[in-house]
């Protein structure tokens, strides 16, 4: 031992040398551990990062807005007195609210600054003289086209515009008027124009008024002199019979057909202009239970807002009945608490609108919504006039002769429950629907952001996948795990596995590009394979088990899947044989027509049965695997007992080694659901894509994946459709993030049972 | 031995039988769709005989010249529903669908044609196919050549003779020749007036960001006009050699009689490439074969991708998923060793491992839009912010690119990474781990030298599956960075090199573009079957690569536990 002891005095461990390198290793190992520990927690993080980023795209559709005074440099701008005398007869904004323009009963008509009120341009309407300013109309906020009526029966147009310039880079506006409808007034009446409506469209007018129960209508039609580049208005007028409700205010809508009356007390008139000889009242209605205090076309033109006396503003549209007439409908209304409503501003760009009341207090709605966004109070007692800013983020409220400027932040009004999942009325539709429409190529277009044909379209397509995959999956599952020999199983599981590796895109151009069309020309032969394939597996088992034994034992058990390959083959090439001859004998014709006409079921190419069959191919690997797994770790003792005991292999399977792999197989389904649920190329292609309603296995469907991949790339960034698209794909991480978490768990659960047995 | 059915059934044999059928029907649908993919695409290559045939519709005879497709049965009643004159007492007519091509003469390259009313089918060994670099191909007979003009060389008539090898023979060398020119004026274009172009923007950018920075040194803004200069100069020396090419590229042409008879010309330069499958021998169409093949492997697509080659979409699908995937191993792993060697085994870790687990299973289009909004608008907005202002207001890395699209995809598949890498882990046994620690090792150096070489082979199996899933994944791609047609490729001669920000074509996306948003669908069908195929054939490799690797682990540490 002796030489032990010298060696160990010969190798010192604790020579400054070795702690260096000991301390340096230690350091490492500590660094390291942080390190990992950093980095591992990161990835973690980033993971779950999807999540709250998701829910952070989605929250601000949901927040409430708010309104507060406009500041500006870090100051509250201060009221100041409106520009120009008289009595405000319209005010409003240029789009970046820098400019506000009032016209006023003196035919003032000033834009100014809308920090400071001060003026910018100043015009005088050309009024006749002796005459006065009688009456004022609006064509839309949008064109910023309007008229003012005068005392001795004229009429003119104008419209405000603003050009923005760029000199030094810095913005500048400068408006100015124009007269749209040429410099010439128009003599609409004889007497003083007590009310006054326009609208039209680029050529063509229409200017309605007079006193108040005797109106003319004139129609304008423009066009341009080619040597002087003037405008010429070509008018032809002619007088309204007695529409016996004294009007206190008209509004025409755009196409100029209806026109409608506002009369004493909650008298509501339509007109109908182009009714078989002439115009005349096609409806006369006790609009609201009060007073019509106000009364105002809607963005588009083709919503009618009422507001009473009673805090009631409704709105109303043309609804075409089952006489085919159209009715004008009161389709929704909101309450207001009980203090009268002064005023309504129409939003320029939303179907949304502002109310003010009596008492001074200012409720933000939108139509489609149905959703009072913001309620708040911006003065005490009567304002005598509000006006939106374009972008809907400014407001000026006029009182006693002040002006004040208020900041509003409404991003997202339309967006509430009901707009999202029920029934909505839409302008021009006959009744309440879901509809997913988030686009079109007009302005006053209304959004139709209802989820539901998406989310039905989601369920609907992987409803038919499931059908066609679950009952091949696991039943292949079941064989390849119970009862297939062990050689087979090691070369069938993998293949099938492989099968999940396939990309969707493959799958999905395979269904829409081959097996769309061929399923129109052969859609009997189809249906004649699913029905018959059973019976001739079934045939031939039968016929096999009654094959003498010299045969039988030619194939050894567990080699029945093979067996079968040629017999299903040869079956489905059969049916696709007869098909043409029982389709003919069943219904006459092909199918597919047959389905369309006699049924009256429609019948797209791109239909659920092929999104079916497509997705179903993309599930049966993903059930197949878990549920093959589930069934193979059921231990063997299980099923020995049970053999051995004198149960047939069938009924082992269905009593003792299913219920116990009940969990897992569970599992398998919820996850290839979660699949199906998810899948985006498939759908995308081998369905139309159309957002329809409907559980028909004939038509398409949209899908909330594949809407996402659609609309996404031409989203505006931070609008409220992106937010939308968010919201969907926030909708479907959730829904297939607790199915895959219930899944797991029953996983878990199922995997502890098995370790106890 | 004879059974009853009723006995026969009650023993629930007839459902082990349905249950083998299913097996049966999986398997022969996976195998069906395979072979459909594949012969659908191998076929297209192969060049088909040009049919001439008289079609007397309505007493109207017109020669047809062209390629049969496809053909099928159609109902007698759907014909004459239709309008056409059908022969009585039959239910069905077979109708063929032919590639006439020559779409600037006809209008349609494809149209149907019933059988029956074909009479004279031939296959006359002087019909030519030419694919040319726009409007499709073209099918008649060479008539005449012409230089600058004038006609050098002519042929009459159906028949083979001398005189016609001699012009066949002239007419493939000036297409020879006018491919030559084309490369040489690709090579101008694309290769030295790109670069130019590439290091003017670059120069501005420069310019742009120097006077951001508000710098007055006039030397350096001097620099940047000279070297402009000296570009600009190089470019028009440039542009005159390729007027030149283009006067000798368009020098010839040829005149050809189509089907109709009426003799028509077109520039020789338009021709990619022209032959006589008729005459062609077994052996010549095999050489045709492959040369297709190769083309379609590496050239660029040409005519709206309906022909041509993939090459930029196989390029850069196999770049997207480089930078996938040496992002994603490293923090795969990482976060895998953490998980298992680390963290304190528990209620939290079981959670994230759930959490990470069911990650797998979230849709990818939801990746997507997370890779759009984090990535694409938030991340890479301020990323140009800070570091790109010069560029403003165009976005340099605030657009979908191709770093975002291999971000997107890595964090996609990261949970396929952790997961292997953790069933890697748990399976080294702990006395191999325990050994190295009571040696003295510590816990760092057991992980490195003994624990991850063990794991390895199961890294590698799950950076292979995350691979084989990156590349096939094409939702989300459609939202972070790939476009139908990219001008140039994102790794060029050109510095950085490495185009990060530059979007790219993909073959899943390219599948789905020319099948579903192509103009002519028809055309392209027979190519979108051939990229499907190429992309099962990657996407199998890597997996069958994926599943070899893990065997072969379980071999190893099958000898480890004894």
């Amino acid at each position: 031992m002796s030489t032990n002891n010298t060696a160990s005095t010969e190798l010192d461990f604790n020579t400054p040398a070795a702690k260096r390198h000991r301390n340096i290793r230690a350091l490492k190992d500590k660094v390291a551990s942080t390190g990992i520990a950093f980095g591992g927690i990161s990835v973690i993080v980033a993971i779950l990062l999807i999540f709250f980023y998701l829910l952070y795209e989605v929250a601000p559709l949901f927040q409430s807005a708010s309104i507060e005074r406009w500041t500006e440099n870090d100051e509250q701008v201060a009221p100041y007195t409106a520009p120009g005398a008289g009595k405000t007869l319209y005010l409003t904004m240029e789009e970046q609210a820098e400019i506000g323009f009032r016209v006023t009963d003196a035919g003032e008509m000033v834009f100014f600054n809308t920090r400071n009120g001060d003026v910018i341009l100043q015009k005088m309407a050309e009024i006749p003289e002796g005459a006065t300013v009688t009456s004022f109309a609006l064509a839309s906020e949008y064109s910023g086209i309007f008229a003012l009526g005068f005392s001795n029966g004229q009429v003119q147009v104008f419209k405000h515009k603003y050009r923005s310039t760029y000199p030094n880079g810095v913005r500048v506006i400068t408006p100015f008027l124009e007269y749209p409808l040429g410099t010439e007034p128009f003599q609409l009446s004889e007497e003083a124009v007590e009310v006054l409506a326009l609208n039209g469209s680029e050529e063509e007018w229409t200017l309605i008024g007079g006193q108040h129960s005797k109106l003319t209508a004139t129609d304008i039609s423009l066009s341009e002199n080619l040597i002087t580049e003037e405008i010429e208005a070509d008018t032809s007028a002619y007088a309204l019979p007695d529409m016996n409700i004294p009007a206190n205010k008209l509004l025409l809508m755009p196409d100029r057909r209806w026109m409608m009356i506002s009369g004493e007390g909650s008298k509501l008139g339509i007109v109908d202009m182009k009714a078989a000889g002439g115009p005349k009242v096609s409806q006369l209605i006790e609009a609201t239970s009060g007073n019509i205090t106000s009364f105002e076309l809607l963005l588009g033109g083709n919503s009618l807002l009422i507001s009473d006396d009673k805090g009631r503003t409704s709105q109303w549209f043309l609804v075409r009945n089952a006489d085919n007439e159209w009715v004008m409908t009161q389709v929704r209304s909101f309450e207001n608490g009980n203090s009268p409503i002064d005023f309504i501003s129409i939003e320029h760009r939303r179907k949304g609108f502002v109310t003010v009341s009596e008492t001074g207090n200012l409720s933000f709605y939108n139509t489609t919504a149905e959703r009072n966004s913001l309620s708040a109070a911006v003065a005490k007692g009567n304002v005598e006039m509000i006006a939106l800013s374009p972008r809907s983020n400014a407001l000026l409220v006029e009182q006693d002769g002040k002006l004040m400027l208020w900041a509003i932040h409404n991003e997202h009004p339309e967006i509430s429950w009901s707009a999202l999942w029920e029934k909505v009325w839409y302008e021009g539709y006959e009744e309440p629907e879901f509809t997913w429409q988030s686009s079109a190529s007009t302005n006053d277009f209304e959004p139709k952001y209802s989820l539901m044909p998406l989310a039905f379209g989601t369920l609907k397509a992987a409803f038919y996948a499931m059908l066609l995959g679950t009952p091949l999956a696991i039943c292949g599952a079941i064989y390849t795990a119970y009862f297939m020999v062990p050689a087979m199983r090691r070369k069938v599981k993998p293949f099938i596995e492989l099968m999940e590796a396939l990309p969707t895109v493959i799958l999905g151009f395979l269904a829409g590009l081959w097996l769309a069309p061929f399923m129109e020309v052969n859609l009997a032969g189809i249906f004649i394979t699913l029905l018959f394939l059973p019976a001739a597996i079934i045939g031939f088992a039968y016929a096999w088990s009654c094959a003498p034994k010299a045969v039988r034992y030619l194939i050894p058990d567990g080699w029945d899947a093979a067996l079968l390959v040629p017999v299903i083959i040869l079956a489905t090439m059969f049916s696709f044989w007869v098909a043409p001859g029982i389709e003919e004998m069943l219904f006459g014709t092909e199918m597919r027509y047959w389905v369309s006409q006699e049924l009256g079921i429609p019948y797209d190419q791109r239909n659920a049965l092929v999104v079916g069959i497509a997705m179903g191919f993309a599930v049966i690997p993903t059930i197949f695997s878990i549920t093959e797994d589930a069934i193979f770790a059921v231990p063997k003792h299980l099923s020995y007992g049970s053999l051995a005991l004198g149960a047939t292999p069938w009924q082992t399977l269905v009593r003792v080694v299913m219920p116990t792999a009940s969990p897992g197989i569970f599992s398998a389904v919820m996850i290839g659901m979660g699949r199906a649920v998810g899948e985006t190329m498939i759908v995308l292609m081998a369905t139309g894509n159309t957002p329809i309603m409907d559980v028909n296995i004939f038509e398409g469907m949209r899908t909330l994946a594949a809407n996402i991949a659609v609309e996404m790339p031409e989203s505006e960034v931070g609008s409220t459709h992106f937010r939308i698209l968010f919201l969907a794909a926030f909708v479907l991480f959730l829904f297939t993030f607790m199915v895959n978490t219930l899944a797991e768990l029953v996983r878990q659960r199922l995997r502890k049972k098995y370790g106890s047995l | 031995m004879r059974q009853s059915f009723s006995e026969w059934t009650k023993s629930g044999a007839p459902w082990v039988w349905l249950n083998a059928g299913a097996v049966a029907i999986c398997l022969i649908m996976v195998v069906g769709l395979l072979s459909l993919i594949a012969v659908r695409g191998l076929g297209h290559f192969w060049p088909a005989d040009i049919v001439q045939t008289t079609y007397v519709d309505n007493g109207h005879s017109t020669r047809l010249i062209g390629e049969r497709v496809q053909t099928q049965d159609v109902p007698v009643e759907q014909l004459s529903d239709s309008g056409i004159k059908v022969t009585e007492g039959v239910e069905t007519m077979q109708r063929t669908l032919m590639k006439v091509g020559n779409r600037d003469h006809g209008g349609t390259d494809f149209i149907w044609v019933l059988d029956a009313f074909m009479q004279d089918s031939s296959k006359p060994d002087m019909l030519f196919a030419a694919e040319r670099r726009e409007w499709g191909n073209f099918y008649g007979y060479l008539r005449s050549i012409k230089e600058d003009g004038k006609e050098v060389a002519a042929h009459q008539g159906y028949d083979r003779s001398a005189e016609y090898e001699a012009l066949w023979n002239q007419f493939q060398q000036r297409i020879e020749r006018a491919l030559n020119i084309h490369d040489q004026i690709k090579d101008i274009e694309k290769g030295q007036i790109g670069s130019i172009n590439y290091e003017l923007e670059r120069l501005r950018l420069k310019e742009r960001s120097l006077q951001l920075k508000e710098v007055t040194d006039s030397a350096r803004y001097q620099a940047i006009d000279d070297r402009r200069a000296e570009l600009n100069a190089e470019y028009e020396s440039l542009q005159g050699t390729l007027l030149d090419l283009y006067t000798a590229f368009n020098r010839d042409s040829i005149t050809a009689e189509i089907s109709s008879g009426k003799i028509v010309e077109f520039k020789v330069a338009s021709v990619v490439r022209a032959f006589l499958p008729n005459e062609m021998g077994i052996g010549g169409k095999i050489g045709h074969y492959f040369a297709k093949i190769w083309e379609f492997l590496s050239d660029d697509p040409r005519e709206a991708n309906t022909e041509g080659g993939i090459f930029p979409a196989i390029y850069g699908t196999v770049l997207m998923v480089i930078i996938m995937s040496v992002l994603v191993t490293p923090f795969g792993v990482v976060a895998a060793v953490y998980l298992r060697e680390y963290a304190k085994q528990g209620f939290i870790t079981r959670v994230i491992r759930i959490a990470v687990n069911n990650l797998a299973g979230v849709p990818s289009i939801v990746y997507g839009v997370f890779g759009l909004g984090f990535f694409v608008y938030f991340l890479g907005g301020h990323v140009d912010d800070l570091f790109f202002p010069e560029a403003k207001p165009a976005p340099t890395f605030g657009t979908p690119g191709l770093m975002w699209a291999s971000i997107t995809l890595a964090l996609l598949t990261v949970p396929v990474v952790i997961v292997a890498t953790e069933e890697g882990l748990t399976r080294i046994p702990r006395a191999i781990r325990e050994g190295s620690l009571a040696l003295g090792a510590t816990k760092f150096e057991t992980l490195i030298k003994i624990v991850i070489p063990m794991a390895s082979p199961a890294i590698m199996t799950g950076v292979i599956l995350a691979i084989a899933r990156a590349a096939g994944e094409v939702a989300p791609l459609m939202l972070v960075g790939v476009v139908k047609l990219a001008p140039s490729l994102p790794l060029d001669g050109n510095y950085p090199f490495l185009h990060l920000d530059q979007k790219f074509m993909h073959l899943g996306f390219h599948i789905y573009d020319v099948g579903f948003q192509s103009p002519n669908v028809e055309a392209a069908r027979p190519l979108v079957y051939a990229t499907a195929l190429l992309l099962v054939a990657v996407i199998a490799a890597l997996n069958l690569s994926a599943i070899q690797i893990r065997n072969h682990l379980r071999e190893k540490y099958k000898a480890l536990e004894m």
